[in-house]
């Protein structure tokens, strides 16, 4: 078995670590870049693979120098045996379709050929959702999106896969498709261990992994177009058809409701709030 | 997947010291063994009063097991021990430093979380090497039975477990052992329940106050009337940075005397024999709780059925006798000779034989005569008669008792002291509460330093507590005041006219009439079993990694 999952470093949004300037424009330079959090689940769910099937899990990316730490953070947080980054000047600017012929590309030039290609369910900053399924057509491999629960069937050389229908959480019905298979792992995704001995294997593996993300550099493998025999013309900005015409930022929402400032370091500070609070406590 | 079951050669159930010596000796004999523990982290739901003894007549001990304990489990070792006996500011304290050396190699103070976490790790490498290992936040709910026998466990998180042998070191509320009904919840005479605060203090400040060296350690007990008459005592235990201050009592005194076991502990954390030790900046770091089985009562003589073994506070075996409080030494030894037991029985090629064994090695090993001994059988229960309690009192507190108290002090600490004396104590009001009064009262001298210490209120003890309770736990069968009330007070997490606890009591206006009931509300649980006993509960623990979570223990 080898798995191979796709992630993408993006702004870290949360609260406390992403920076706005005054016009509301991210600031990518105070701002630091992570792994995208929905990628995290199609990790998870390709370590459940890994766990319960064996075999071996990559992790790839595309994108500048930088991300051999969002590939490392993988590594560390959930698991990795080795870790792809395809970087140079060239890719640089992609939209998604570039990006999609770019790891496709890379996906293709791996040793061993995957048997399950991973995405996490659109990214923290694009939000377009293209890349994975895009990668997917590259590929001419069927995909199951929207996944929820996973089992592989190695002797049959099939994946049997829990899935909403349209995103809707309450239909889910479940399919069946051949190996190679492309997956987009849904934030529902649920790793399930119900053996003792896949918990003791997790287990062994989240320490071994950790202490590789330690010395990464040593399993890390970083591929240019050249690597990738891609011509130049295809991929980056050039071989990018979406035109951004303009980023519209949403204004603030403005704030008209009067607001009352109480300090809350005592106890007693908080009896204001429980005055205010109380009328609406009956529900009124 | 599949709900076939998966096999070990060995399941310990919980990794406490009774867990961990069984699994260390399974391992060392080549056992395959799976080790299932319910908290976050070994120690997580764990808590002692916190002394570890290595008692030179067992057969096994933990730094036997573990060479490394005591310089990486362990707090300080105890080189200093006194009974204090209290009547109002009045205190006579005894030197008990003979009764404690007694069969004792070494004491020292533990907190378990940092003891428990330590030894899973030993456990976790030792039983990986046989196939298993050990696995946290897997909550065993009970026995795996085919055709009637037991065959293994089933969990909450996994599918079941086969196994030629079950230990289950699960702890006072065992599941297991109620599962396969050897252990119940009825009586509350066969238990106690302590509480305990784990107070912050800088190691240099300890050796100051107590006036111990930084190696060194003291170990203070308490008796007599600072309790509200409620049967049991207090103690003291230095750790590197902290204290730990706690309470003991009979159950069945608490419930009777419907005490309030916080208040109870502030009452000597208030008392000024505490000023000395305690400053202004009394800063609490945990308030924790736990049930104590009496082993006297409820030491199980047979503690095993088909492939179960039981260890430990799971077995009952915890011996309180007076100032001698000794669980974690028995449940070693217990869980090394039911490994024991196993691995004669394998040698054996009849590994049913296991069970058997491990009850014939106990006896032989003089366990169950430490867990029940002879002289409360003959002397001890005899002076819970009531007709003879109530004699002993009364001659206690006459005046030629007194007169014996006062001719016969240096008598008196030595009878103290006296290891055979102590295995006969009865549990009534006389050796608790009576004589340790009369004691400072004829003998004592006044102490009059003033204590300043003010105690959290139980709101803020529950509030700095970790919960993720998860799914409620306890089922509460019987809502009336009558059948489920005594909870209200007992339960060390409420009290009455306290809104934040687990339980509390209302009258309730129903089609004209009115009744007492009595709520539930198992957010601030912290699994001690109070009201499986003094409650009509339907009693579990909460899944794995789930409930309050101790930091100290």
């Amino acid at each position: 078995m080898h798995t191979v999952v796709m992630t993408k470093g993006v702004p870290d949004f949360r609260e406390g670590q992403v920076s706005f300037d005054e016009d509301g424009h991210l600031e990518r330079g105070k701002t630091p870049t992570v792994m995208n959090p929905n990628d995290k689940h199609a990790l998870r769910a390709a370590f459940q693979t890994k766990v319960r099937n064996g075999g071996h899990v990559s992790l790839m990316s595309m994108g500048p120098p930088g991300y051999e730490e969002v590939l490392q953070e993988g590594m560390r947080d959930v698991y990795a045996d080795d870790l792809y980054l395809l970087s140079d000047r060239e890719m640089g600017a992609a939209d998604t379709w570039a990006t999609a012929m770019t790891v496709a590309t890379g996906l293709q030039n791996l040793d061993e050929q995957p048997d399950l290609v991973f995405a996490g369910f659109k990214t923290a900053d694009g939000e377009t959702g293209h890349t994975g399924p895009q990668t997917c057509w590259c590929l001419d491999w069927p995909m199951i999106t929207h996944v929820l629960s996973l089992d592989i069937d190695e002797d049959a050389g099939t994946v049997r896969a829990k899935r909403l229908v349209d995103g809707d959480i309450s239909e889910i019905e479940t399919v069946e498709a051949p190996m190679p298979c492309f997956i987009v792992a849904d934030p529902e995704f649920e790793p399930t261990y119900r053996k003792a001995s896949h918990r003791l294997k997790h287990k062994d593996l989240r320490e071994e992994t950790q202490q590789r993300a330690e010395e990464y550099e040593e399993h890390l493998t970083v591929w240019d177009h050249e690597d990738l025999n891609l011509d130049p013309d295809y991929i980056g900005l050039d071989g990018s058809p979406t035109i951004v015409s303009g980023v519209d930022p949403i204004p603030k929402a403005p704030s008209e409701r009067e607001a009352t400032m109480i300090e809350a370091d005592e106890r007693e500070a908080l009896e204001p709030v429980l005055d205010e609070l109380t009328p609406y406590a009956a529900g009124d | 997947m599949t709900d076939a079951a998966e096999e070990y050669e060995a399941v310990v159930v919980g990794c406490g010291p009774g867990g961990a010596a069984a699994a260390a000796t399974l391992a060392r004999n080549g056992v395959e063994t799976l080790v299932l523990e319910r908290g976050v982290d070994a120690g997580s739901k764990n808590v002692s009063g916190g002394l570890i003894y290595a008692e030179e007549s067992a057969p096994y001990t933990i730094d036997g097991l573990f060479p490394d304990f005591r310089e990486e489990a362990t707090e300080r070792p105890v080189t200093e021990n006194i009974i204090h006996n209290i009547a109002g500011d009045k205190v006579k304290s005894f030197d008990i430093g003979d009764l404690h050396h007694h069969d004792t190699a070494w004491a020292d103070a533990v907190l378990r979380r940092k003891m428990d976490s330590w030894l899973a790790k030993q456990v976790h490498e030792r039983t990986r090497e046989t196939g298993g290992g050990l696995l946290t936040e897997v909550h065993v709910t009970g026995l795996l039975r085919e055709r009637g026998e037991i065959v293994g466990v089933t969990t909450e998180e996994l599918d079941p477990i086969k196994a030629d042998i079950v230990v289950a070191a699960d702890g006072v509320n065992s599941e297991l052992a109620r599962d396969a009904g050897l252990m119940d919840w009825e009586e509350p005479e066969e238990w106690f329940q302590g509480v305990k605060a784990v107070v912050d203090m800088e190691p240099e400040v300890i050796n100051d106050r107590f006036d111990v060296a930084p190696d060194d350690g003291a170990a203070h007990l308490f008796s007599g009337d600072l309790f509200d008459g409620v049967r049991g005592g207090g103690f003291l235990y230095t750790n590197e940075s902290s204290l730990s201050i706690g309470t003991v009592f009979h159950l069945d005194s608490i419930a009777e005397e419907r005490a309030e076991p916080h208040e109870l502990l502030d009452s000597l954390l208030t008392h000024p024999l505490m000023a000395q030790w305690l400053s202004d900046e009394y800063d609490e770091r945990e308030y924790s709780a736990k049930l104590v089985p009496d082993s006297k009562k409820a030491a199980h003589p047979s503690p095993h059925e088909d492939r179960l073994v039981l260890v430990g506070d799971a077995a009952g075996q915890m011996q309180a006798q007076g100032p001698i409080i000794k669980g974690m030494n028995h449940a070693v030894t217990a869980g090394a000779l039911a490994a024991e037991a196993f691995a004669d029985a394998r040698a054996r090629d009849d590994p049913s034989q296991a069970g058997d064994l491990y009850e014939k090695k106990l006896h032989d090993e003089g366990v169950m005569d430490k867990l029940r001994p002879t002289g409360y059988k003959v002397f001890g229960q005899l002076g819970e008669l009531g007709p003879v309690d109530d004699l002993s009192n009364a001659i206690a507190e006459s005046a030629v008792g007194r007169f014996g108290v006062r001719a016969a002090a240096g008598l008196l600490e030595r009878a103290y002291a006296s290891p055979r004396m102590v295995s006969m104590i009865p549990d009534t009001k006389l050796p608790y509460v009576t004589l340790p009064t009369v004691i400072a009262e004829e003998l004592g001298e006044p102490v009059t330093d003033e204590n300043t210490v003010s105690p959290p209120d139980l709101g803020d003890r529950i509030g700095d507590l970790t919960y993720d309770v998860g799914d409620p736990h306890i089922e509460l069968v019987d809502k009336s005041f009558e059948a489920s009330g005594t909870a209200v007070t007992a339960c060390p997490v409420s009290a009455e006219d306290f809104g934040g606890g687990c339980y509390r009591d209302e009258m309730v206006q129903t089609n004209g009439s009115e009744e007492h009931l009595v709520s539930l509300d198992t957010q601030p649980c912290v699994e001690c079993g109070t009201c499986a006993i003094v409650a009509d509960t339907e009693w579990e623990h909460p899944a794995g990694g789930k409930g309050v979570e101790f930091n100290q223990g």
